[in-house]
């Protein structure tokens, strides 16, 4: 039903990633990435921490610009746009940060109505009634609106943050590990959350989780990344491409690994180095 | 990274005095790139705020807590310092001055150096430390914790957003703050030299009205709205490079106070000169204390 209805739309994708590489002052993060997402499509993004998924989505809405390669968003080349123009293409994005990212000068109602103000002509009543309501649909009370963000919880500041990238009704909705951090029933009244808001309007999603059980819950493809450093020269970064019934007949033991959560030979590695490198190796991964 | 420490220039090229020329050369030349390329950076973002400033106005609710961070909240530092260097320039100046029996020229003098040089390189100064390193540190924490990220995912344009108010506060505020410097500095000056020291008032002030010129109050404005600028512009690159971390954020804060002061004073310096040239196109006479 997903493949027609794709087929129906359009037969561009909505996101398509050429030979993209990116690096920062000599250390190479992306290299030679190809991916196509076609309109409505829900991606999960695999991989383990540092491998490059924020930098992935972030080039994508153009935060991060690629060394090489192009980023097209329906048939435009984001880093060929003027800054007015791209951020008018914008609006057709929701970037729901892996730290929430929430404005700590304003109140969380004024986080949540920020894009309604910046581009939205909505009277003062009507915004307060859609920040109320896509608060709730988070399961977050009315009486938060007049909060700082540094009165929330971790896990409620992260549902602010998918609430404010859900307000203006986007096109494609990136989500940064929306459920890292939560508990497992505020875990899951997210991954319905995300389901749901497919389900409402034909909306394409990019989701990077580490949590097994969101990711089969609503991929319909999921692409694993690898860490440049643990790659053969020349071999694809992009390790998995597949869907959930393809991941779990896999044969590429990384990916067996990293979905059933077992250390493998990474423990042998650890124990080989010294202390001081194991150490470093821990601080350098978290992202 | 310090597993694979990047190859110094020295260690390319062999021991010989051939050798050791080439990799003085070699590392000179990367000094140089490397300013060139922050210089570089740092034009391109003037230019692009520069841009933003003129495509669109600002949203009052950006706009309004910055004009009142630097115009309201720096006048009472500002004035009490003043206050203290135009005390400070009458006690120092007037013994030297008592000496050859000029006591009543120390008007002059005082208020002349305080509207042309002190007033504004205090208020400046002022600025750099209360509001210009505060805005770098605020940038830097939010460009940190991905809020510059996040105004620009939401197409707001962070340039347009966080820098151009900040800007517009501190060219059109700091005259304000300098007129203020001034004022309480001439009356310092009046307080200790005329009430505390009884130095002739009519003199004194006579003295006074003679050598200071609109021209020179005129020299101060404009020297702090290219400080003002300065202050911005440098605090604010500060604040959007900022290094990650707690440690970067308080880096970017001293870094954007360094800054600005070499700045002031070497603006202060290469307008001081320039405007000189202007003063004696207008006064062909020259100044005159005496
Ligand atoms: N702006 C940046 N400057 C320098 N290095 C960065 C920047 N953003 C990310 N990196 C580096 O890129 C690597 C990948 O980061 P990221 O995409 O955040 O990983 P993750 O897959 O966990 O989301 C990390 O090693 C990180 O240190
Ligand atoms: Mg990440």
């Amino acid at each position: 039903m997903m493949i027609e209805q794709i087929m129906d739309e359009q037969q561009q994708p909505l996101v398509e990633i050429k030979g993209v590489s990116v690096s920062f002052e000599n250390q190479h993060i992306l290299r030679d990435v190809q991916l196509q997402i076609p309109a409505g499509e829900t991606l999960v993004l695999l991989g383990e921490s540092g491998c490059g998924k924020t930098v992935l989505m972030k080039t994508i809405i153009g935060l991060v610009h690629p060394n090489r390669g192009d980023v097209l968003f329906d048939g435009q080349d984001i880093n060929r746009l003027n800054d007015q123009e791209l951020s008018y293409l914008r609006l057709r994005f929701g970037f729901v940060f892996q730290n929430a990212a929430l404005f700590d000068s304003m109140t969380i109602g004024q986080n949540v109505a920020f894009p309604l103000r910046q581009h939205g002509r909505f009277t003062s009543a009507q915004i307060r009634d859609m920040v109320i309501a896509r608060l709730s649909e988070v399961g977050l009370p009315d009486s938060v609106v007049h909060k700082k963000p540094a009165e929330l919880s971790g896990g409620m500041r992260k549902r602010v943050g998918l609430a404010r990238a859900l307000i203006m009704n986007p096109e494609l909705i990136m989500y940064d590990e929306p459920t890292t951090g939560l508990d497992p029933i505020m875990s899951d009244v997210i991954n319905e959350l995300i389901i749901r808001t497919r389900r409402r309007n034909p909306v394409t999603s990019i989701v990077v989780t580490h949590d097994m059980n969101t990711a089969r819950k609503v991929a319909d493809r999921l692409v694993m990344l690898m860490p440049l450093s643990r790659l053969a020269p020349g071999e694809s970064q992009i390790i998995f491409d597949g869907t959930p019934a393809e991941l779990d007949s896999t044969r590429d033991r990384r990916v067996r690994q990293f979905v059933n959560g077992e250390a493998g030979e990474r423990l042998m590695e650890m124990r080989g180095e010294s202390p001081a490198e194991a150490t470093e190796t821990s601080h350098g991964s978290q992202s | 990274m310090s597993t694979v420490p990047s190859t110094p220039n020295h260690e390319i090229f062999d021991h010989s005095y051939l050798g050791k020329t080439a990799s003085w050369v070699a590392d000179w030349g990367k000094l140089i790139l490397d300013t060139l390329v922050a210089f570089g950076a740092f034009s391109l973002f003037n230019l692009r705020t520069f841009r933003w400033m003129f495509t669109r106005l600002p949203r009052s609710e950006t706009i309004w807590p910055n004009f009142y961070r630097v115009g309201v909240s720096s006048l009472p530092v500002v004035a009490l310092t003043g206050t203290f260097i135009g005390m400070v320039l009458a006690v120092q100046s007037y013994f030297q001055f008592r000496q050859i029996g000029l006591e009543t020229r120390l008007g002059a003098v005082i208020n002349m150096t305080l509207v042309r040089e002190l007033g504004p390189v205090l208020a400046a100064t002022m600025l750099a430390g209360r509001v210009g390193s505060a805005m770098a540190a605020e940038l830097g924490t939010m460009r940190v914790t991905e809020q510059i990220d996040a105004l620009a995912a939401m197409g707001a344009h962070p340039l347009h957003y966080l820098v151009v108010p900040r800007f517009l506060a501190c060219l059109f505020l700091i005259p304000t703050l300098t007129v203020m410097a001034d004022f309480m500095g001439v009356a310092g000056g009046h307080f200790y030299g005329v009430t505390w020291l009884e130095i002739d008032i009519h003199h004194y002030w006579s003295n006074s009205i003679q050598a200071v010129t609109n021209f020179d109050l005129m020299v101060g404005l404009i020297k702090s709205v290219f400080f003002g600028a300065a202050i911005a512009m440098v605090s604010c690159y500060q604040g959007f490079n900022c290094d990650a971390g707690a440690e970067g954020v308080g880096r970017a804060s001293t870094n954007s106070f360094v800054q600005s002061f070499v700045m002031i004073l070497l603006l202060d310096l290469v307008l001081g000169i320039i405007l000189d040239n202007f003063y004696f196109m207008f006064y062909p006479d020259g100044a005159s204390f005496f």
